[in-house]
């Protein structure tokens, strides 16, 4: 007997059966349920019209986080709360801060907006440094040149917000089994499955039993796949809520695979400010709200994110099958352009990134387009020991050089054991031609690639000594 | 005139309604039962000759309803706005990637789009021409290289010559509504189309031409859009002319909602043009003899491209007297999506070209490049343009010394210099540039609105004008304009949708034109009426009726008084008529085309802004430190709304000239055609100081709507300053006297300046 969907709106607990397991928040709001204030700008979790706010129980707290509803699917929802911009029922004064400070013109992109400042004041934004820019990355405007917007952002009005009644109506819907559903899907003729498995030995256990199936975390990327490329996924397991402990140790960081960006951020920012800068420029709130480290690892993309700078911090990764782990260094997980070292029925538990030492020279670097929520062209990580004016170690990862986040071992060699100086590491921007072969695409040419890679190492030079270069200028203001 | 309620600072009218999420867009309607939604199969090349079309994979598909091609449309298979050679789907000839060839009506819209992924095309591939160098190769044309020349050019009579070229990139619209119409048959062969579009009198047309009906059987309702920028002017249609026709033939409400990507790869974009200078000056940097030669990208099809390269022509001589000068216009043909409208309509391109002109002359002279500006400045005996119209209204040069004192300009110019000097890999940039953008739409009929306006018996009034509403405030800015002729408040005034039945054959909201044509349209149709009560009230009184006063909601006759609505029931007692249509043309304007002469403006806007950038050498990233704009909105109507507008496009022009990027592949397939791969600015792109100001000394010499100027499209054209402040930024790491930077100025362009400066 298939389960029912159960989630909090507005008052009141709503089921749902036989509801397609693929279909969006968005598409179930605007087109089920006549609630169309949330909008569709384009269906990637790129613009934010569509932000609403999820509200999920963690032990005895409830956490509220801002999300794109457009690549949220339904069964994601269960058992916790939903918020759209009804919700307020236009009577928030982030609303009328919005309206009176002229923050809207066309009016398509506001109500994500609105969601978007109300949840930075209900904290579901993020609570580490986050100014109004960085909590209104993510939502799209085009009409405004967001002066107005920020402005209302500033006010950061907050209302007077009881979530009593849905922290105990949540607790009431929590599920205790795993929530099993089943879909004939018209389209495809298939029969569409979905599992949310309760804990980390059932998901090994399901994971066994169904070596084929997709497993989802964030949805941030596999979203797409639906919407997007409207690709049939059959059976799907849910790993949301799993793997979600940071264990901070004079060791090193270990991250469940299931810890989202927002989460993962404070800690890695702890282990060395360019990780905080570069999770904070993954996506924007509503994606790092999201996605998680395990599902940025187990994707594989050739960007990678955060791979780049996992690798060149020597982090280990932990892979699952059934009740044995085995841990590899995470550069060997990635073989080749779509092909990790993942066997059949293994899944990412948890990565672990060793601690630095006060020696340690450190600088990761993001370059792209636009300074927030963009993918990178090129990701660049430097992890280098300089003793007495020489390099004694050298560890170099980068994104987007390659098909997968990679070494640069030629580029290492050029450096190890050389003194740090200006013509070394020219000797070594050259070395980068040997370990790369980067393709040209919309981010940016090979030759870019090559080139902008070789000036981040020259660079280091002025960095070492005390320059702060244009990622860091806007890092830190 | 003395009301508050315009000039005043009065927010959106929908305002309550965007924040609240009660705003209704298209697809926010409630579907009907049985609506049927809609896709294309679209080409998968460039250019190519179809063989054959298999659809049975596409009709037997989950869902599926109907499947349409070219052969299904009754009538004109076109959706163009001039030159008829645009098709709603195409059966022979594919001249774009994308192009559409059939339409698949299902019960969702996915099913839609799954399906339209079934169709099996074959094609007899042919070689595309994608660029404008291909293009320019095949000598590949729209229509004639157009010439405006005045004078004599003469290179060598002048002690400094420089040449040079400039890549200038397009743009995306990226409204954050995609294009999306709901058409309903209705009764006798009826069509009403619920429709996301600027133009909604030309997709009538278009929509009863295509189906064979009259005009009048179409009906076109717009109540806003989710932004337009000039994407929804011609670009509607096409979506609209699909869902009309599956209305049509089905009998069923028909609703085509383009996804993103499908919308981005289909409707076209800003032109990416190529200017080409040779120019010659005296010492103090005076242009006296200047040719140069444009060329653009128009896609496959005519669409307004005529008319875009010939604003840019116009504006290619922007504050600037040029006193011996060949402007030279190519129009390429390629076998690319359509290029079309966008803000600034080729002005933008034109006024970036001499831009460069001025900054190259600059670094030639080493010269401060405001100096250059001014030297060359329109003034006294220089005041005629190219095209021979007298520029009698010129305050681009105090609204640049306004500026360049509030910005601290000089100050901050010798600051950057010393900065220059000793970071080691920082260098930073600063600019001025003017903008002087010319008012009315250069095809001189199009320069006429209409409107609408009922007063009830209850004093209360509804509104409707030709014009529409994509979030520039115009219904605000009109109902300001209607509510003071009557001496109400705005609670009165009742803002309605567009509707083609209610004011016909009007003129795309375009060409920053709303509030000019529609204002005027609206305030005679409501000074109608009044003109009609204040004859009423004087006859009850024995006195005159331009004594009749309409104030604060009271009418003033002699010794009565009486409120509005009180007015209204005895008026409508005495069978005095309470409904008018107000309609306004544009005076004075004129154009030639054959010899690119005459008057085609009333009158011009004027701004100007200070940019100052950094970038990083190493890396080509750069920031936007500090921007200070001032702009000449005339006498504004509501001053919040101008402001709003300003700073907009100010960002959206700045989005244009750094890393809004289009790339294709070499099979002519558009690559960034999503917000992943398409960046525009985000709010952290906006220059952390941004100082934005309406021009207080401005005031419109014509006889405008209350002496105000248009907004829509000069402000964008304030973002130069941005690409003239990056220009020389490098020029300042690589101490060339060359500029080598072309737009759009991404991380990887600036690096390549830097690397071509150098060599």
């Amino acid at each position: 007997m298939p389960h029912k969907l159960r989630f909090y709106l507005d008052g009141e607990v709503v089921t749902l059966s036989d509801i397609d397991p693929t279909m969006t928040l968005l598409d179930w709001l605007r087109y089920r349920a006549q609630r169309t204030g949330t909008k569709e700008g384009c269906a990637e979790g790129d613009c934010g019209a569509c932000t609403v706010l999820v509200g999920e129980l963690s032990g005895e707290r409830l956490d509220w986080r801002a999300l794109n509803a457009c690549i949220l699917f339904m069964p994601m929802l269960d058992g916790k709360a939903l918020m759209t911009v009804e919700s307020l029922k236009g009577q928030h004064p982030v609303q009328s801060a919005m309206v009176d400070l002229h923050g809207s013109q066309c009016g398509f992109c506001t109500p994500g907006i609105v969601m978007s400042l109300v949840g930075r004041t209900m904290g579901a934004c993020g609570t580490v440094n986050v100014d109004s820019a960085d909590v209104l990355a993510g939502n799209l405007c085009r009409c405004t040149g967001y002066g107005p917007i920020l402005e209302a952002a500033e006010q950061n009005p907050a209302a007077a917000f009881d979530d009593a009644h849905v922290f105990d109506t949540l607790k009431k819907i929590r599920r205790d089994d795993m929530l099993i559903l089943s879909h004939e899907d018209m389209l495809s003729g298939l029969t569409r499955r979905w599992f949310t498995p309760r804990s980390v030995d059932d998901l090994a256990a399901l994971r066994l039993e169904m070596p084929d199936a997709r497993i989802v975390a964030g949805a941030t990327d596999v979203g797409l796949w639906v919407t997007k490329q409207h690709r049939v996924l059959d059976t799907i397991i849910y790993v949301g809520g799993l793997m979600t402990d940071i264990d901070e140790t004079p060791q090193g960081l270990t991250i469940g695979a299931g810890v989202r960006y927002a989460e993962a951020q404070t800690a890695l920012a702890r282990l060395h400010p360019d990780l905080g800068e570069l999770v904070r420029r993954i996506g924007a709130v509503q994606v790092r709200n999201a996605g998680t480290i395990g599902g940025n690892i187990a994707n594989g993309s050739p960007i990678g994110d955060t791979p780049p700078a996992l690798i060149a911090l020597g982090t280990e990764l932990t892979l699952r099958h059934g009740e044995t782990r085995r841990t590899i260094p995470l550069e060997d997980y990635f073989l080749t352009y779509g092909k990790q070292d993942l066997q059949p029925g293994e899944f990412v538990e948890s990565v672990f990134v060793p601690a630095l030492d006060a020696t340690d020279f450190v600088r990761v670097v993001k370059l792209s387009k636009r300074f927030d929520s963009d993918i990178s062209a090129v990701c660049a990580a430097f992890h280098l020991r300089i003793a007495g004016g020489i390099v004694t170690f050298a560890r170099l990862a980068f994104g987007g050089m390659a098909g997968t986040p990679k070494r640069a071992h030629a580029t290492e060699n050029a450096l190890t054991g050389k003194p740090f100086t200006p013509e070394v590491l020219a000797v070594a921007a050259e070395a980068l031609r040997q370990d790369f072969t980067p393709l040209t695409d919309v981010r940016g040419s090979s030759e870019y690639r090559l080139e902008v890679s070789g000036n981040l190492l020259k660079r280091l030079w002025f960095e070492y000594h005390g320059e702060r270069g244009m990622t860091q200028a806007v890092a830190h203001g | 005139m003395a009301d508050a309620k315009v000039h005043a600072s009065i927010t959106h009218d929908s305002a309550p309604l965007h924040v609240s999420g009660t705003a209704l867009y298209t697809d926010d309607v409630a579907e009907p039962a049985g609506m049927l939604h809609l896709a294309f199969g679209r080409s998968t090349h460039a250019h190519a000759k179809i063989i054959s079309i298999d659809l049975d994979a596409v009709r037997s598909a989950p869902d599926v309803v109907a499947v349409f091609t070219a052969a299904d449309i009754p009538g004109d298979n076109n959706v163009a706005p001039v030159a008829k050679d645009d098709k709603l789907m195409t059966s022979d000839d594919v001249i774009f990637m994308g192009q559409p060839i059939f339409l698949v009506a299902a019960k969702s819209a996915k099913a839609a789009r799954v399906a339209a992924k079934l169709g099996r095309i074959e094609y007899d591939i042919l070689t595309p021409i994608l660029t404008i160098a291909e293009a320019r190769g095949a000598n590949s044309l729209i229509e004639a290289t157009q010439v405006m020349k005045r004078g004599a050019v003469d290179f060598d009579a002048a002690p400094n010559r420089v040449t040079g070229s400039l890549e200038i990139g397009g743009q995306d619209h990226f409204y954050l509504e995609g294009q999306i119409t709901i058409a309903t048959p209705m009764e006798q062969g009826g069509m009403h189309l619920l429709c996301s579009t600027q133009h909604p009198s030309e997709v009538q047309h278009l929509v009863a031409h295509l189906l064979h009906v009259n005009s009048a059987d179409v009906t076109v309702e717009v109540r806003r859009m989710g932004g337009g920028f000039g994407g929804k002017e011609t670009q509607a249609s096409l979506f609209a002319a699909a869902a009309a026709l599956v209305a049509a033939k089905t009998g069923k409400p028909a609703k085509y909602r383009a996804d993103r990507d499908e919308d981005m790869e289909i409707t076209g974009k800003r032109h990416d043009f190529t200017a080409d200078y040779d120019v010659a000056f005296d010492d103090n940097g005076r242009i006296t003899s200047l040719r140069l030669e444009l060329a653009s990208r128009c896609g496959c099809s005519t669409d307004l491209s005529p008319a875009i390269n010939d604003r840019a022509l116009f504006h290619a001589d922007n504050c600037y007297f040029l006193e011996n000068v060949e402007l030279i216009s190519h129009r390429f043909k390629t076998h690319t999506v359509s290029n079309t409208a966008f803000r600034g309509f080729g002005g933008p391109q034109g006024m970036l070209a001499i831009e460069r002109v001025m900054d190259a002359i600059a670094v030639h002279l080493g010269r401060d490049p405001l100096s250059v500006r001014q030297a060359n400045f329109y003034g006294a005996g220089r005041d005629v343009t190219p095209y021979q119209m007298p520029v009698t209204d010129f305050v681009a040069d105090r609204i640049v010394a306004d500026v360049v004192a509030a910005s601290d300009y000089n100050n901050r110019r010798q600051a950057i210099e010393k900065f220059n000097n000793t970071h080691p890999y920082l260098k930073r940039g600063i600019a001025v540039t003017p903008v002087k953008f010319g008012i009315s739409f250069t095809t001189s009929h199009l320069n006429q609105a209409g409107a609408l306006v009922h007063c009830y018996v209850d004093g209360s009034v509804s509104l409707n004008h030709g014009g529409t509403e994509m979030g520039q405030g115009l219904n605000i800015k009109v109902a300001q304009i209607v509510a003071d002729v009557f001496g109400l408040g705005l609670d009165k005034i009742r803002i309605t949708a567009t509707r083609t039945d209610k004011v016909p054959n009007t003129s795309a909201t375009a060409a920053s034109s709303g509030t000019d044509l529609n204002g005027w349209a609206a305030y005679n149709a409501a000074m109608t009426i009044r003109e009609r009560l204040a004859g009423f009230m004087a006859g009850r009184n024995g006195g005159e009726a331009e004594n009749v006063t309409f104030e604060g909601g009271v009418v003033r006759a002699g010794d009565e008084v009486l409120g509005f609505a009180e007015v209204c029931r005895l008026a409508h007692f005495n069978r005095i008529s309470m409904s008018s249509t107000g309609y306004y043309a544009t005076p004075k304007i004129h154009y030639d085309r054959k010899t690119h002469t005459g008057r085609p403006f009333l009158y011009f806007a004027y701004g100007a802004s200070v940019s100052e950038v950094e970038i990083d050498t190493f890396t080509g990233e750069y920031r936007v430190l500090r921007a200070d704009l001032l702009h000449d909105v005339g006498r504004s109507i509501n001053p919040s709304i101008d402001l709003g507008q300003v700073e907009g496009a100010f960002v959206q022009g700045m989005g244009w000239l750094t890393f809004e990027e289009l790339v294709y592949n070499d099979k002519g397939r558009l690559l960034t055609h999503a917000p992943s791969t398409y960046k525009i600015p985000c709010a952290s792109d906006r220059p952390k100081i941004l100082n934005v100001e309406l021009w207080r000394a401005g005031e419109n010499r014509e006889p405008t709507i209350h002496r105000s100027k248009a907004v829509g499209e000069p402000p964008f054209m304030l973002a130069n300053s941005v690409f003239s402040a990056l220009s020389f930024a490098v020029a300042a790491a690589t101490g060339s006297r060359t500029l080598t930077l072309d737009a759009p100025a991404t991380p990887e362009r600036i690096l390549r300046a830097l690397k071509d400066g150098r060599a």
